[in-house]
């Protein structure tokens, strides 16, 4: 029961991760988020169903695919409003998002799908306990990536800059590094991770093309844990799926659906910052 | 081009400018008030729903486009209005009071949803707007012996002295009349203290805040009145769809809303209608759009919200000043022509401007 | 007679101290300007008097009262008005409306009567309009009256947030470097202008400033501050000429 709520809050912490690692970097809140997780969960569905790839590769082709969508979508249409009020890019991110599910909806069609994974069925046995492997896949799955962005952030060179774009854009571009070239890796990676949030969620929710519905309640995840910072949104999703899962139990019929929601008011009015953050005032 | 001559204060507050504009505003009110002689039917169901759309579309330009805050949650206000309308209408009481009893009920919900989210800037607002948008939606799924649930209930049709007030050319006057009335209140709150006070939100709250503006009882009230006339709008907005359901108050019709503001015009009451005519007759230009494309494309459920996003995404990127921007372009164009600069309105080079400390 | 009074005033940031025991008053009718080196808790001190920052301790003191928790919102009521260092005006909208709102606090009339702009709203309406007409006489901005400030340049910015400041009839005007950008004409102008606020109009200045030749030429008392304490604190020549003021300025 609680790992059930714990693989959902897995995956909104996957796709609050994106949206901060966009946040953080351009300042650019992405309201397609959600929609890119159904792309990439699409892509893998086309490379095992029409390709016959196994799911391995089609999980590393579509996480592939995606990062490579997101930095074109970057440097083709997002830089173009770089500077504008924060509003046009939730308007583009929004409009971008009904493109894509209609895009999908026509590639793909409007029917629910699924593909075989390895995972599908499985159960391991730890102790007294029965688990579903989907559940294990995707609490392990997340657990390999947070790993592997905060190597990532930590260690690299490009991962440093990275944050240093994201401290004070005009500086870093004096200091030499390719301020255009970071955020449309930023955009590249967030496309990846929500790729990965997609595949691993399609054995248990199946897919069709209003998955991506699930980044609105991502929000909730990235608002608890303060929007800038990433280890709190993986938490804040993890706050959130527990919450849920527990508010479909406890509380009268309905409320599992807009748990999520009511969390976001909550976090907002109580503590706007949220549980990580903290907001600055503007200097005059 | 055109001279104004201003010899008195006055004719910086007045509504119209001069007699030129008089007599063009006042030729367009001439024509509209005798459409039902002129078109039929369903044409007139088609501005009414226009108008409908022009009277939110006011409400939502008041806070987005004048205050600055961002609502992705008006189609709760809308709902509510409905709801309240309809429902007081059911338990018998007259038009006339369930009228503005909705307006105020949404004014004062929106008062409460503003009064906390007012600490919140830009995308935070947006969201807990959207969340509050949820959580309507899901009352109004949830709390059956009153909205009927998931299945709805249709809207009374009220009468005065033995006429229906919902058939086409009585709608068209009423609805006509609410658009008019919503003009005026809108112009009259811009053109006092109180609309200046929201321009100064928008545009630096820190030195509205120096100049005497509560920004706390401002944004609130900005709040407040964008859902009072939402509120109206939707009263109306019953009557035209006939039937309540809560999924016609969907996430969609709050990102149509905003779609009409934007692609209209942030900033200006011309560009609240002129999006209202645009997204009004959005679905008859899809339909006749599915006659030219290929089949294959043409009956995909998904088309319709695709062309709402390529629209949105359009106006964006390249015209973010919306129809009534595009306008004021081509007006200038002619009254300057030939001497018209193309880099009049060039957009300048910039970089992210942080947004985080406010 | 005192006007304002700063009363051992301190603010923290996270452990550094912006601000720290600073004491000053400002007399009526006097120009007073407080100058230091970058980041010596100057607009801080502004910051603190405009109620935007709360001090960590220290009393704020106008006209005899103690404004030290007086919401911002209300500062402008009571008679004290101010510029911004990087110009904060409303970029989407005239000059004239920029400056109408400077008449904010002294609005009348509920929200009923102004949505139905009954013949009271107007008449209010007309007499602020002639309080801006006579600021806008006062500094020249006629020609820029309908002009969008987007479309204004920079001295022209500067002038337009003093004019908001006056329409707003303060008794005490805070001008945070209100030479800053401007070319040696502009500066020159400012420099009357100061002069003609304190001498025709009879309001009390406080300003920030850096450029020297401004301070002297309209300063009465100036206070000098580094690292948010005060090094000196008297006329123009006696603060210049003080041996901590130099080595702050010049370094060991």
């Amino acid at each position: 029961m609680l790992l059930n709520g714990l693989a959902a809050g897995c995956i909104y912490g996957l796709v609050a991760l994106g949206f901060v690692l966009i946040y953080k970097a351009t300042e650019m809140v992405n309201f397609a988020q959600g929609d890119l997780l159904m792309l990439g969960a699409f892509m893998a569905f086309a490379l095992i169903e029409h390709y016959g790839l196994n799911y391995w590769a089609a999980f590393l082709g579509a996480v592939l695919f995606m990062a490579v969508f997101g930095y074109l979508l970057d440097t083709v249409i997002l830089r173009q409003v770089i500077g504008q009020p924060q509003f046009a890019v939730v308007m583009l991110t929004i409009g971008l998002g009904f493109l894509f599910r209609s895009g999908a909806s026509m590639i793909w069609g409007t029917e629910t799908r699924a593909f075989a994974t390895p995972f599908t069925d499985g159960v391991t046995r730890v102790g007294g306990f029965v688990i579903a492997d989907v559940n294990l896949s995707i609490v392990c799955g997340t657990a390999i990536l947070c790993g592997l962005l905060y190597a990532f952030f930590r260690f690299t060179r490009i991962g440093v800059a990275m944050q240093a774009a994201s401290q004070n854009q005009l500086a870093a571009y004096y200091m030499g590094i390719p301020v255009k070239m970071i955020f449309s890796l930023v955009w590249a990676i967030s496309a990846g991770v929500a790729a990965v949030a997609g595949i691993l969620l399609a054995p248990v929710s199946l897919i069709d093309v209003t998955i991506g519905l699930i980044g609105l309640k991502a929000f909730a995840a990235a608002v608890l844990g303060g929007f800038g910072s990433i280890p709190g949104a993986v938490f804040g999703g993890l706050v959130i799926g527990v919450i849920e899962q527990f508010s479909g139990i406890y509380l009268p019929e309905g409320f599992k659906d807009v748990a999520a929601y009511i969390v976001i008011l909550l976090v907002l009015f109580v503590r706007p910052q949220g549980l990580f953050g903290n907001i600055g005032r503007k200097r005059v | 081009m055109r001279f104004f001559f201003k010899t008195d204060y006055n004719q910086d507050i007045n509504l119209f400018r001069d007699g030129v504009d008089r007599f063009w505003y006042g030729l367009l009110i001439a024509v509209l008030l005798a459409a039902p002689f002129l078109l039929e039917d369903f044409w007139l169901g088609e501005i009414s729903y226009v108008f409908i759309l022009a009277i939110v579309g006011i409400g939502l330009m008041v806070l987005t486009g004048y205050t600055g805050q961002v609502s992705l949650g008006h189609a709760a206000f809308l709902g509510i209005g409905a709801y309240t309308h309809s429902v007081l209408l059911n338990l018998g009481v007259p038009f006339w009071i369930s009228i503005p009893a909705a307006t105020l009920l949404s004014a004062l919900i929106g008062a409460l949803i503003g009064r906390p989210a007012l600490r919140l800037t830009g995308v935070y607002l947006a969201i807990a707007t959207l969340a509050f948008a949820f959580i309507i939606e899901q009352i109004l799924i949830r709390w059956e012996h009153v909205t009927g649930g998931f299945k709805g209930f249709p809207v009374p049709r009220p009468e005065v002295l033995g006429h229906s007030m919902v058939e086409d050319v009585p709608f068209y006057y009423i609805t006509f009349g609410a658009l008019v009335l919503a003009v005026l209140v809108a112009l009259n709150l811009l053109r006092s203290p109180t609309g200046r006070a929201f321009v100064a939100i928008r545009d630096s709250e820190i030195a509205a805040q120096s100049m005497g503006v509560n920004l706390a009882a401002y944004k609130t009230l900005a709040f407040s009145i964008s859902a009072g006339f939402t509120g109206f709008g939707g009263t109306l907005f019953a009557h035209k769809i006939g039937y309540l359901a809560p999924d016609a108050f969907n996430i969609l019709l709050s990102i149509q809303l905003l779609l009409m503001v934007v692609v209209g015009g942030l900033g200006s009451l011309h560009g609240a209608i002129f999006g209202a005519i645009f997204v009004g007759s959005l679905p008859q230009l899809i339909a006749i759009l599915r006659d030219y494309l290929p089949e294959g494309i043409a009956r995909q459920p998904g088309l319709e919200p695709g062309i709402f996003g390529l629209i949105l995404v359009f106006f964006i990127l390249f015209e973010p000043l919306g129809i009534y921007g595009r306008w004021l372009k081509v007006k200038l164009y002619f009254s300057l022509f030939p001497l018209y600069k193309k880099a009049t309105f060039k957009r300048q080079k910039t970089y992210t401007k942080s947004e985080r400390n406010r | 007679m005192t006007l304002f009074q700063a009363d051992n005033l301190a603010i923290n940031f996270g452990g550094i101290k912006a601000v720290d025991g600073v004491s000053f008053d400002v007399q009526k009718g006097q120009v007073f300007t407080i100058i230091g080196p970058n980041g010596a808790g100057k607009t801080t001190v502004f910051n603190l008097i405009s109620r935007i920052y709360d001090p960590t301790s220290g009393v704020l003191r106008f006209e005899g009262n103690d404004i030290t928790g007086v919401p911002p919102h209300k500062i402008a009521a009571m008679g004290i008005a101010r510029t911004f260092q990087n110009i904060e005006l409303f970029e989407h909208a005239t000059v004239l409306h920029n400056l109408l709102l400077g008449r904010h606090a002294h609005r009348g009339g509920n929200l009923a009567s102004q949505l139905l702009f009954l013949p009271s709203v107007r008449k209010m309406e007309l007499e602020h309009r002639e309080k801006v007409e006579h600021v806008i006489d006062f500094l020249d901005l006629q020609h820029y009256r309908d002009t969008y400030i987007v479309n204004l340049p920079y001295g022209a910015r500067k002038v337009v947030e003093l004019a908001r400041a006056l329409c707003t009839e303060p008794k005490l005007l805070l001008l945070d470097e209100p030479s800053s950008g401007l070319n040696t004409e502009e500066t020159e102008d400012m420099a009357f202008w100061i002069h003609d606020i304190r001498n025709e109009l009879g309001i009390t200045v406080l300003m920030v400033e850096h450029d020297m030749t401004l301070v002297n030429e309209v300063s009465d008392r100036v206070l000098a501050l580094n690292y948010g304490r005060v090094l000196a604190l008297g006329t123009p020549s006696e603060v210049q000429s003080h041996p901590e003021v130099v080595k702050a300025y010049l370094g060991d």
